[in-house]
């Protein structure tokens, strides 16, 4: 039983015996097709190809979804000219999933410069997937200009304050969080007092063993502050979620996946169907990064996820387009 | 003659001076033209990142990055683009001398400012 030191360093947290080494190896193939998967309190490791060895017969209470993110509809610039194909591509894997999921989180940045029509043709797209419910929040290209009003009217229906709201699948406790809004000069994403309470109330009733899921556009740890690659008060979100025995964190912005493990949170950027971005500090700005034509489709993709009760994490797999 | 000559030789002088100083400040006697100064946005970056000018100049911003951004006053009022594209552009003249710090609402890690004197 080893406290945890540094970030990077997994803790027992729940005396499951997991090997460090082992999944510190793991998570360098992370974002290659690799899936890391808690099977009886042993990590293990699938090349994509094999994981149809873990779908088998279904396990009761199971629960697929896939996230999409930054889809970035608008955008037309040498770094991809064209993004609907490439959105449409992820839907096409989508639909190819060994596993249907029962539904889609896109974490943001769902238009360019967030016009009516570059919404429509996102919406549009999307009724092709087999997951026919879709639930977003926004990024920061989805609110220029407008306050975020445009968004809330489209897909804010159902949420509190700026658009925040939470719901419940199959047991799994599910929150779309918003930090785009209120953006201050020279600051990174902000979560906001106001949402902060509202999230205390939202899972104080929840008994610790409810697995929880937080999604949010920018992301809820500092992958790379200088960029603006992180929450100002995110630590704040994440303590009202630290008794929980199972929280996973689904972000996107960065275009490109990530994933940390911090006790029992699990950190998991998704890649862009748009475009890529430098790692950080690889370059001088986190613009889109142009590849070779051939490339592009390797550094964009979908996150498919999978929990299965009685495991003690959510299974991510992160699949490239091409 | 002499005096002719001589007048004439002090208007050349007043007249020359007031073309060569067209630029000048309080003091002077011709009226200089509204000065322009301008900001690039390129690479997530404002250059200059402080630019200093003269009250009543106008500052316009072009965006030559590949992806958009905004120029918002830091008290977000004071002077608020929509959403520039590459090559769009925004203006705003600054009446007022004062320091104006700014930053971009869509990517708030890039700031500036435009100082007025």
């Amino acid at each position: 039983m080893n406290r945890k030191t540094k970030d990077e360093l997994m803790v027992d947290h729940n005396h499951d015996g997991i090997d460090r080494r082992g999944f510190l190896k793991c998570m360098a193939w992370a974002g290659t097709g690799t899936l890391c998967v808690m099977q009886g309190g042993i990590l293990k490791s699938f090349a994509l190809s094999d994981a149809s060895s873990l779908t088998g017969a279904p396990p009761a209470g199971e629960l697929c979804f896939a996230q999409i993110s930054d889809s970035h509809m608008g955008f037309n610039k040498p770094a991809n000219t064209d993004v609907v194909s490439t959105l449409k591509a992820a839907v096409d894997k989508i639909n190819a999933l060994p596993k249907r999921p029962e539904f889609l989180l896109h974490t943001g940045d769902i238009s360019h410069l967030s016009k009516p029509e570059e919404f429509d043709t996102v919406d549009q797209i999307l009724k092709s997937a087999v997951a026919k419910d879709v639930f977003f929040v926004p990024g920061e290209h989805d609110v220029i200009g407008d306050d975020g009003k445009q968004f809330l009217d489209r897909y804010g229906k159902a949420s509190q304050g700026q658009g925040w709201y939470s719901f419940d699948k199959k047991g799994v406790h599910f929150v779309g969080l918003i930090n785009v809004m209120n953006l201050k000069a020279g600051g990174l994403g902000t979560l906001g007092a106001e949402q902060l309470a509202w999230l205390e109330k939202d899972v104080e009733r929840l008994a610790a063993s409810t697995p929880i899921v937080l999604f949010a556009h920018i992301p809820l740890w500092s992958v790379y502050p200088e960029w603006g690659w992180g929450t100002e008060d995110s630590a704040q979100a994440l303590a009202l979620v630290k008794r929980f025995g199972s929280v996973t964190v689904l972000n996107g912005h960065i275009h490109q996946t990530m994933q940390k493990v911090e006790g029992s949170v699990t950190f998991h950027t998704a890649a862009s169907t748009a475009f890529p971005q430098p790692e950080p500090g690889k370059a001088d700005s986190p613009g889109p990064m142009k590849v070779p034509a051939e490339q592009l489709r390797q550094l964009l993709g979908i996150t498919d996820v999978n929990f299965v009760r009685g495991q003690h994490a959510l299974a991510i797999v992160d699949s490239k387009l091409g | 003659m002499i005096r002719n000559r001589r007048n004439v030789c002090v208007l050349l002088l007043v007249a020359t001076s007031a073309v060569l100083l067209p630029g000048s400040r309080a003091g002077s006697e011709a009226r200089p033209p509204a000065a322009q100064a301008e900001v690039k946005i390129d690479n997530f970056s404002f250059s200059p990142a402080e630019l200093t000018v003269a009250a009543g100049t106008t500052v316009k911003w072009t965006n030559r990055d590949d992806i958009p951004h905004t120029v918002v006053s830091d008290d977000k009022s004071t002077f608020k683009s929509k959403a520039l594209d590459t090559d769009d552009t925004f203006s705003f003249t600054f009446a007022k001398p004062g320091t104006y710090g700014y930053f971009c609402s869509i990517h708030p890690k890039m700031t500036a400012k435009v100082v007025v004197q």
